[in-house]
């Protein structure tokens, strides 16, 4: 019995050194968390108390159009923003899902490999050179110096696909090879199982991914501002001219103001607001759609 | 019940199965050698033996099921009322249009009521159905399965919201409603308890009327129960192929097997 003595008769509370131990994790845990949530903190505070101010009627009815000094909006930086996300979504939303079902459902050998990095690599591109790609390809169509929100949709679309692919492909793989079998052998071609079965099934998180890769896009600066160009004025239009942005109305705000600088600064601010609220809107609008269908 | 129909196909014409010689292959790997038995129409035909004796593999290569596994091949032949399955000109579409199958976990689809799962095989298949002709339907595979009364009230809900014995009764009907000629059964029992076991073996016993069905089964109390005729695989260890040792009727083979290893099997001395 000698060497199995040593265990202790009874069942001892936890030791005064683990207790420690496990308080002292804890809190430094916990004091990390809070160091990593302050800057978000910090930037919706400032964002919220700085764009109040403007965060007023006109701010939603009126563009920037003949506005010096105080007063204007930014209902054209708005509605450009909601056109070229809208098209990008429109572009990229089949492409990556398409891609996607492709690496799932039928990928093998040297293209699906070939695929998978090159989207790997599409993630990593600079948002700039998507910028650029797209102004090579407008200035190849239409002549140099041709700016449009189409082609600004381009080039958000060339961020959007690889974060839809990736996203997709994960919620595809979700989908139990159980109900593949189960409609084959229900005498079902490979394309109406993927059709009927697959995509509906995945249907929910497919949206939420091309959600999150709208919040991805949504405020894009960079690749706007060379293609897209930026304009005081309502333009509707996609296909034909230089369209506003909230991302590159805030930057021009700040970067042009004029003698008034502080409404030019207030502007910028509200946009901000504006903008974020928006993302935080789709966000929420993704999270609420999945939980929904899952149950 | 009267049923207008769905397709040129009118009535179940339950067919023979002849396999002869028939291999299978995952990749390099022999998972069932030399196999060769004739299945009869309008009985059940039970497969039983120990894990990886290649019962299921036999099973899945009735419906080119085995196929759709990459790697996955199989040698030999096998003919369904005559016609060849595995010629590679067949459609392994058609085939399984007229092979239905049962998997060993219900796997109703999510997304559709219970009604549309019942459907789903027509329409998977590119057919249309009027609105009353897919009542009739309807009816007329969850009677079948023996679901109809439980369900009739419900019938918009989704599939998964029933329990696992109702689950698996509903992947009959889906089965069924399509109308084929042989049902194959992969352990259905094997998730269910043993009240949902019961109900499954008493809706086997009918759909033996109509059907050619071959079963998979771990459970050989099972067997016994349900099946016409009997067959033993068996595999004579790891990384070897298997085999079919025994085939025949279900009374001889559990009262007086002929082969050693079928016996010392039925006995429980090893599987």
């Amino acid at each position: 019995m000698s060497h199995i003595s040593a265990r202790p008769a009874s069942l001892p509370p936890i030791s005064l050194p683990r207790r420690v131990t496990a308080h002292v994790a804890h809190l430094l845990i916990l004091g990390l968390f809070l160091i990593a949530l302050a800057p978000l903190a910090s930037l919706v505070v400032t964002v919220v108390s700085r764009g109040w101010s403007r965060l007023d009627p006109t701010f939603f009815t009126s563009s920037m159009r003949g506005v010096v000094g105080a007063g204007g909006g930014a209902l054209h930086a708005i509605v450009g923003t909601l056109l070229i996300t809208l098209a990008a979504v429109v572009i990229s939303a089949p492409i990556g899902i398409a891609a996607a079902v492709y690496l799932v459902e039928y990928g093998r050998g040297a293209l699906a490999r070939a695929l998978t990095f090159l989207v790997d690599v599409m993630t990593g591109i600079p948002s700039i050179v998507a910028g650029l790609f797209a102004y090579a390809v407008l200035s190849a169509l239409l002549g140099p110096g041709a700016r449009s929100g189409l082609a600004g949709a381009l080039a958000l679309s060339v961020l959007m696909v690889p974060v839809v692919v990736r996203s997709s492909e994960e919620m595809l793989r979700l989908v139990p090879s159980d109900l593949r079998e189960a409609a084959l052998a229900l005498g079902s071609p490979v394309y109406r199982t993927i059709l009927r079965v697959v995509l509906p099934t995945a249907a929910p998180g497919l949206v939420s991914g091309v959600m999150l890769g709208m919040c991805r896009i949504v405020g894009e600066t960079a690749p706007l501002l060379l293609v897209a160009g930026f304009t005081d004025s309502m333009n509707y239009d996609l296909a034909d001219g230089r369209m506003a942005t909230l991302p590159v109305f805030i930057y021009s705000q700040w970067q042009n103001a004029g003698r008034d600088h502080v409404a030019y600064e207030n502007r910028a601010w509200t946009a901000a607001l504006v903008l974020i609220a928006m993302v935080f809107a789709m966000n929420l609008a993704a999270r609420l759609w999945s939980s929904r269908k899952v149950r | 019940m009267t049923t207008t129909i769905i397709s040129e196909r009118t009535s179940i014409a339950a067919q023979r199965i002849e396999i002869a010689d028939v291999s299978a292959y995952y990749g390099s790997f022999t998972a069932l050698s030399g196999v060769s038995m004739t299945i009869e129409p309008r009985a059940v035909t039970a497969f039983i033996g120990p894990s990886g004796c290649g019962k299921s593999t036999m099973l899945r290569a009735i419906n080119r099921m085995h196929e759709t596994i990459p790697g996955a091949r199989v040698e030999g032949s096998i003919t369904l009322g005559g016609e060849s399955v595995l010629d590679r000109r067949v459609d392994p579409v058609a085939v399984r249009s007229r092979v239905g199958m049962v998997f060993q976990r219900p796997n109703p689809f999510p997304t559709m009521s219970i009604r549309d799962n019942v459907l789903v095989g027509v329409r998977l298949q590119g057919r249309r159905l009027s609105r009353s002709d897919a009542d009739d339907l309807v009816e007329m595979s969850l009677r079948a399965a023996n679901l109809w009364e439980p369900v009739k009230a419900i019938l918009s809900k989704p599939g998964g919201s029933l329990s696992g014995g109702q689950q698996q009764r509903l992947c009959i009907a889906r089965a069924i409603a399509v109308k084929p000629d042989v049902l194959l059964m992969d352990e259905p029992c094997s998730a269910l308890d043993p009240i949902s076991t019961a109900a499954i073996e008493e809706l086997i016993a009918n759909l033996r009327r109509d059907y050619t069905v071959v079963i998979v089964t771990h459970n050989m109390g099972q067997a016994q129960r349900v099946s016409d005729a009997t067959a033993f695989f068996t595999v004579d260890g790891a990384g070897q192929p298997g085999r079919l040792v025994e085939y025949r009727d279900t009374t001889t083979m559990f009262s007086r097997p002929v082969d050693p290893r079928t016996a010392d099997y039925l006995a429980g001395r090893f599987g």
